[in-house]
C-alpha cells in the first residue's frame, strides 16, 4: 500500500539496531503534521509521549535488552480504549475532560512490545456509526478521496493506517466497526475471535460484541499484530483461555485443498462492482487449488435486525453510568434526575441518543419478549446456521461493505440506509466468530474493495491463510 | 411454634428479605478492601468506580460463602447467571447492579427455627452492594430537602447475599425469632459479621394482612428495619395499619414505606407504579457460574455445625431445655465449643454454663481465660470449697487476670471452706434470733426463709452457701 513501510520490517530494522524508534517517529510524526489537518484522523496528536516511548525503546536496544516485537512500530489507538494520563473521549462530549488513571490491557500489551503511541483516533461517538460522521469532534475524512467517509466506527483507525500515520493501529468491532472502514480506506481489518483479545480498558459499547482488532497495510503485519495483542486475561472474565497458535505459520501455505464457501441465500445489496470483485476473489482461490461450495445460512438475513436489540440494549445499560455524577460533563440543575437529564442531553449526540431510547424501550417491562428476547433467539439461530456452515467449509467469503467509500452525507439523513453497511459484518459478532477484510481491488471511482473472510471460533490461522492467498492475487483483480 | 398474633380476626403474612454483607478481603468483582469504617473513598477501583471500560472479574471467595448460606438454610447450590438491574442512583456508579435474577445460586430452603416452626427459603442470591450517600443540610437526612449529599463509594460492590424468604412468618415474635436464628447461623459459618447496627445485616419485610385461610393480601414493603427489636415493631405496626385501612372501607396500596424508629411508624417511600423498570438482563461481562460437585462437597464438608444442631448437644450435656436461654445466648456466642473444653478439663457443665451465660458475655468465642482454670473453679463449687457468691468474684478476677488458678485466687481473698459444722452453728443463732421468722418458716410461709439466710449471710460476711444454708434450713423444718 502506497509504499509505506511494514510493522514487521520497522520492528526488524529497530531491534537490529539498522534503524532507530526515534527516527521512525519522527518520519510518522512529521506525516502526521502535514496532512491529518485535512484527514483529522486524531483526537489528540502524542508527540511527546511517542517521542519519550521511541527513546525508551532505543535505550533498550543500545543496553542489548529485548526491546519487544513491536520494538519502535508507530501505533494508533482508537479513542475509546483507556490510556493512563491521555484523554479518552470517545470523540463524545459527555467524557469531556476525563482522564483514565488507568491502562487497558492491550494499551499495556503493546507498550511492553514496544509499539509507540503516536495518537489517539477519531470514531463515530462511542463506536456507534459506520461514517465517523458522528464524532462530537467533526468526521475523518478518507486518505483515498477526501469527499469521502472513512467508514466507521473506527474510521480514524482506519485513516491513520491508510495514510502512512501510523504502521498499524486498533480499534474496536461491534457489528463491523473495523472490517468495515479496513475495507473503504484500502487496508486490512481484523476482528478476532470473541473474547481473543481482552476488553479490559476498551470503553464498551455492547459488551457480548465489542472486540479489538488491528488495521494493517498487510495480512503479515495483521498477523504479528494478533500475536501481540490476543491472549487470555485475568480482568476480562470473557477472555478466553486456550493458548496462542502461531498466527504467521499458514501465511504462506496457499489453499490447496481448502474448502471456501458461497453463502447462497446471502442478503442483497451489494453494489455491482463490489460483487464482481467477490466472485474473482472466488475465482482466484479457486485457481489456487480450494474447493468452492454452496453453503446455506438462512438466519444471515435477520442479523441486522437481531443487532439493532442487541447492541442498543446492552448500550443504554453501558452508556448510563455517564450521570455527571462523578467524571466527564455535569450540566447543573436543581435536582439530581434534572442534573441527569441536562448533562445527558448535553453530552450525548443524535444517534447516541436514537439507540439508548431504542436500548431501554427493548429491555422494557412487557417488550423484553418481543424485542430483545426474541433478538436473542435469532442469536442463538444465527451460530446453529453458521456452526452448520462450518461443517462444509472452512471460511466463508463476503463483500466487508456494501459499497466503495461514500460521499459524506449521503446517508445522515437515514439510519437505517447507515446500518445497512454492515450487514455482511454484523453475523460475526452476533456468533462471536472471527472475521477479516482484505482489500482485493477496486471497484467504483477506482476506489478500493474490500472481501469479508469469516472462519469459525478461533479459526484466525485459517482465514488469516485465506486472506494473505487473496492479498498475493490482488494485484490481478483491479 | 410461637404465638400466634391475631387482630379482630386478621392476621399477617410476612416474608422477610435480609441482606447481608459477606466477610470476604475483597469486594465482589474488584480487589479493593471490603472494609467497614475507613476514611471514605478509600477502597476504590476502576471497577468499584464504574470508570469507562472497567470490566468486573468475580471473588471466588464470596461465592464460596454464599454456598455455605445456601447449604446452611438447606437450599439447592445451582448453576447461575448474573444480570445487571439498571436504575440511577448517585451512589451506583455503573447505573446498574450486578445482580441474580432468573439463576440465583441458592434456591428452596428452609429454616427451622426454635420454637420448632419451618420458614421456606425462596431464594439466597449474590449481589454488589451500592455505595452510602449522606445527604446533609435540611431534609432530615432524607435526599429531599437536603441542601447536598455526600457519597461514599467505600461500600459500593461489597459482596452481598440477599436471603428471600417466603411469606410463612405469621407474627412479630416470629420474624424476630427468623431473624436472630439467621444471625446466629451466619455467625457460626463465618459468612458474615451480620452487625445489624453497622448495616452488614439488613432487614426489608413484606407485609400484608388476611383473614385465616383467605388469599394473600396486598403487600407493603417495609424498608429501614436495623435491629432485631425493630423487625417485631415495623412488622406490628404496620399489619395494624393495614387492618384498620380495611375496616374503615379503604385499600391497602402496594407501597415502598420507610420505618421510623423515632415515631414508630412506617411512612410511604413510594407507589407501586412509581417503581422502577429495572430493565433486567444478562450480565455480558460476566460468564455463567457453575460450581462444580467437588467444590460443593468440600464447602459442605467443612461447614461447621449449625445452632440447632449445637443448642440441642449443648442441652443434652447440661442438662438444659433446647429453647432455655442459656443455651441459646451460648450458641449464638458460639461459647458452646469452650462450655465443652471445660468439662473436657474436669470441670461442672451446669456450673460453666451459668458462669459464661453471666460473666462471658464479653468474651466472645474463645474466651482469654483457660479452659482448665475455669473448669479448676467450678470443681472448687461442686467440692463445696466456695461458695455461689464467692465463685462468682473467683470468676470476675479470673476473666481480669485471663485466667490463673481459682485455688489461688480464692486463698488471696480469704475465702474459707466453711465447714458443715460451722454452718450448722450460725443456722441455730439464726433461729435463735429470728423465732417470729422461724415459726412462720415452719408454717410454710417460704418468703420468711430470706430473713433467716439473711441473718446467715450477714453473719458469714456473705462466705456461705445460700444453696446449703437452704437446705439445712429445710431438713431442720423436718
Amino acid at each position: 500500500m502506497a509504499g509505506f513501510q511494514a510493522a514487521s520490517d520497522i520492528a526488524g530494522s529497530v531491534r537490529d539496531g539498522s534503524t532507530t524508534a526515534a527516527e521512525i517517529v519522527e518520519q510518522y510524526l512529521g506525516r502526521i503534521s502535514d496532512r491529518d489537518g485535512e484527514i483529522h484522523a486524531f483526537n489528540v496528536v502524542t508527540a511527546d509521549l511517542a517521542r519519550e516511548q521511541a527513546a525508551a525503546v532505543d535505550a533498550l536496544v543500545a543496553a542489548g535488552r529485548d526491546p519487544g516485537p513491536l520494538a519502535g512500530v508507530p501505533i494508533a489507538l482508537k479513542d475509546n480504549m483507556c490510556t493512563s494520563g491521555v484523554a479518552t473521549t470517545c470523540s463524545s462530549r459527555i467524557l469531556e475532560g476525563w482522564v483514565p488513571p488507568y491502562d487497558g490491557t492491550v494499551v499495556e500489551t503493546l507498550r511492553r512490545a514496544g509499539a509507540v503511541l503516536v495518537g489517539k483516533t477519531n470514531l463515530d461517538e462511542f463506536a456507534m456509526g459506520s461514517s465517523t460522521e458522528n464524532s462530537a469532534f467533526g468526521p475523518t475524512r478518507n486518505p483515498l478521496d477526501t469527499s469521502r467517509v472513512p467508514g466507521g466506527s473506527s474510521g480514524g483507525s482506519a485513516a491513520a493506517v491508510a495514510a502512512g500515520f501510523a504502521a498499524l493501529s486498533f480499534g474496536s468491532d461491534t457489528g463491523g466497526s473495523i472490517r468495515q472502514p479496513a475495507a473503504l480506506c484500502g487496508v486490512v481489518g481484523v476482528k478476532p475471535t470473541y473474547g481473543r483479545v481482552s476488553r479490559y480498558g476498551l470503553v464498551a459499547f455492547a459488551s457480548s460484541l465489542d472486540q479489538i482488532g488491528p488495521f494493517t497495510h498487510s495480512v503479515a503485519d495483521a498477523a504479528l499484530a494478533l500475536q501481540t495483542v490476543c491472549g487470555h486475561d485475568p480482568h476480562d472474565s470473557t477472555s478466553i483461555p486456550e493458548p496462542l497458535p502461531d498466527y504467521s505459520e499458514l501465511l504462506d501455505a496457499g489453499v490447496e485443498g481448502l474448502r471456501v464457501g458461497r453463502i447462497t441465500d446471502l442478503p442483497e445489496g451489494a453494489d455491482p462492482d463490489v460483487d464482481e470483485r467477490l466472485e474473482q476473489a472466488f475465482d482466484a482461490l479457486r485457481a489456487a487449488g480450494a474447493t468452492i461450495v454452496d453453503v446455506e445460512v438462512p438466519a444471515f438475513g435477520y442479523g441486522l435486525t437481531a443487532y439493532y436489540l442487541i447492541a442498543p440494549a446492552e448500550a443504554s445499560s453501558n452508556l448510563a453510568r455517564y450521570d455527571g455524577v462523578r467524571y466527564g460533563l455535569r450540566v447543573d440543575a436543581p435536582t439530581t434526575d434534572a442534573m441527569y437529564m441536562a448533562t445527558r442531553a448535553a453530552g450525548f449526540g443524535d444517534e447516541v441518543k436514537r439507540r439508548v431510547l431504542l436500548g431501554t424501550y427493548a429491555l422494557s417491562a412487557g417488550y423484553y419478549d418481543a424485542y430483545y428476547g426474541k433478538a436473542l433467539r435469532i442469536r442463538r439461530l444465527m451460530a446453529q446456521d453458521f456452526a452448520r456452515a462450518y461443517e462444509q467449509a472452512d471460511v466463508l467469503l463476503t463483500p466487508s461493505s456494501p459499497s466503495v467509500a461514500f460521499p459524506f452525507g449521503s446517508k445522515t439523513a437515514d439510519p437505517y440506509a447507515m446500518y445497512l453497511c454492515d450487514t455482511y459484518t454484523i453475523p460475526a459478532n452476533l456468533t462471536g466468530d472471527p472475521g477479516m477484510s482484505v482489500p482485493f481491488g477496486t471497484g467504483a471511482d477506482d476506489l478500493p474493495v474490500g472481501i469479508q473472510v469469516l472462519a469459525p471460533a478461533l479459526g484466525e490461522p485459517v482465514m488469516l491463510r485465506v486472506a494473505a492467498e487473496l492479498e498475493r492475487t490482488a494485484g490481478g483483480a483491479s | 411454634m410461637s404465638e400466634r398474633w391475631t387482630h379482630d380476626g386478621w392476621e399477617m403474612v410476612v416474608g422477610l428479605e435480609v441482606h447481608v454483607e459477606l466477610a470476604t478481603e475483597t469486594k465482589l468483582f474488584s480487589p479493593s478492601p471490603n472494609r467497614f469504617g475507613d476514611e471514605p473513598n478509600t477502597n476504590i477501583d476502576p471497577v468499584t468506580l464504574g470508570l469507562p471500560g472497567a470490566l468486573p472479574v468475580l471473588n471466588h471467595h464470596a461465592v464460596e460463602l454464599a454456598m455455605r448460606i445456601g447449604l446452611a438454610l438447606n437450599c439447592t447450590v445451582q448453576p447461575c447467571t448474573f444480570a445487571r438491574k439498571n436504575y440511577f442512583y448517585p451512589d451506583m456508579p455503573t447505573s446498574y447492579q450486578i445482580s441474580q435474577y432468573e439463576d440465583p445460586i441458592n434456591v428452596d430452603g428452609h429454616l427451622d427455627l426454635p420454637d420448632g416452626s419451618r420458614v421456606g427459603i425462596e431464594r439466597a442470591h449474590l449481589e454488589q452492594d451500592a455505595g452510602k450517600s449522606t445527604h446533609i443540610g435540611g431534609g432530615a437526612g432524607r435526599v429531599h430537602g437536603a441542601a447536598h449529599s455526600l457519597i461514599d463509594l467505600n461500600r459500593a460492590g461489597v459482596p452481598l447475599v440477599e436471603i428471600v424468604s417466603r411469606p410463612d412468618i405469621r407474627s412479630p415474635e416470629q420474624a424476630k425469632a427468623y431473624v436472630a436464628e439467621l444471625r446466629a447461623i451466619l455467625l457460626t459459618i463465618g459468612a458474615s459479621d451480620a452487625k445489624m447496627e453497622e448495616g452488614s445485616m439488613r432487614v426489608d419485610a413484606n407485609v400484608s394482612v388476611r383473614r385465616p385461610g383467605d388469599e394473600f393480601g396486598t403487600r407493603c414493603e417495609i424498608k429501614n428495619v436495623n435491629s432485631v427489636r425493630s423487625v417485631g415493631r415495623a412488622i406490628d405496626y404496620e399489619a395494624r395499619r393495614q387492618i384498620t385501612l380495611i375496616e374503615s372501607g379503604e385499600e391497602v396500596r402496594q407501597q415502598t414505606r420507610h420505618w421510623d424508629e423515632g415515631d414508630g411508624r412506617t411512612h410511604t417511600l413510594r407507589d407501586k407504579e412509581d417503581a422502577d423498570d429495572y430493565r433486567y438482563f444478562l450480565e455480558p461481562d460476566l460468564v455463567p457460574l457453575v460450581p462444580s460437585a467437588a467444590w460443593l462437597d468440600s464447602v459442605r464438608a467443612e461447614l461447621p455445625p449449625l445452632p440447632a444442631a449445637r443448642r440441642i448437644r449443648l442441652a443434652e450435656a447440661a442438662g438444659l431445655e433446647t429453647d432455655s436461654e442459656a443455651v441459646s445466648i451460648l450458641v449464638e456466642r458460639g461459647q458452646d465449643d469452650y462450655v465443652f473444653a471445660v468439662q473436657a478439663a474436669g470441670g461442672d457443665i451446669g456450673r460453666a454454663v451459668v458462669h459464661l451465660k453471666e460473666a462471658f458475655a464479653d468474651a466472645g468465642p474463645s474466651p482469654t481465660v483457660p479452659a482448665a482454670d475455669l473448669a479448676g473453679l467450678t470443681a472448687m463449687e461442686v467440692a463445696g470449697s466456695l461458695t455461689a457468691t464467692q465463685a462468682k468474684a473467683v470468676v470476675a478476677e479470673l476473666i481480669d487476670q485471663g485466667g490463673g488458678s481459682a485455688e489461688t485466687i480464692a486463698a488471696a481473698k480469704g475465702f474459707e471452706a466453711m465447714d458443715t459444722s460451722e454452718l450448722e452453728a450460725m443456722v441455730d443463732d439464726a433461729i435463735a434470733a429470728q423465732p417470729d421468722a422461724w415459726a412462720k418458716f415452719c408454717a410454710g410461709e417460704g418468703k420468711a426463709m430470706g430473713a433467716l439466710v439473711g441473718h446467715i449471710m450477714k453473719a458469714s460476711r456473705g462466705q456461705a452457701d445460700g444453696k446449703v444454708v437452704s437446705q439445712i434450713l429445710h431438713q431442720r423444718k423436718g
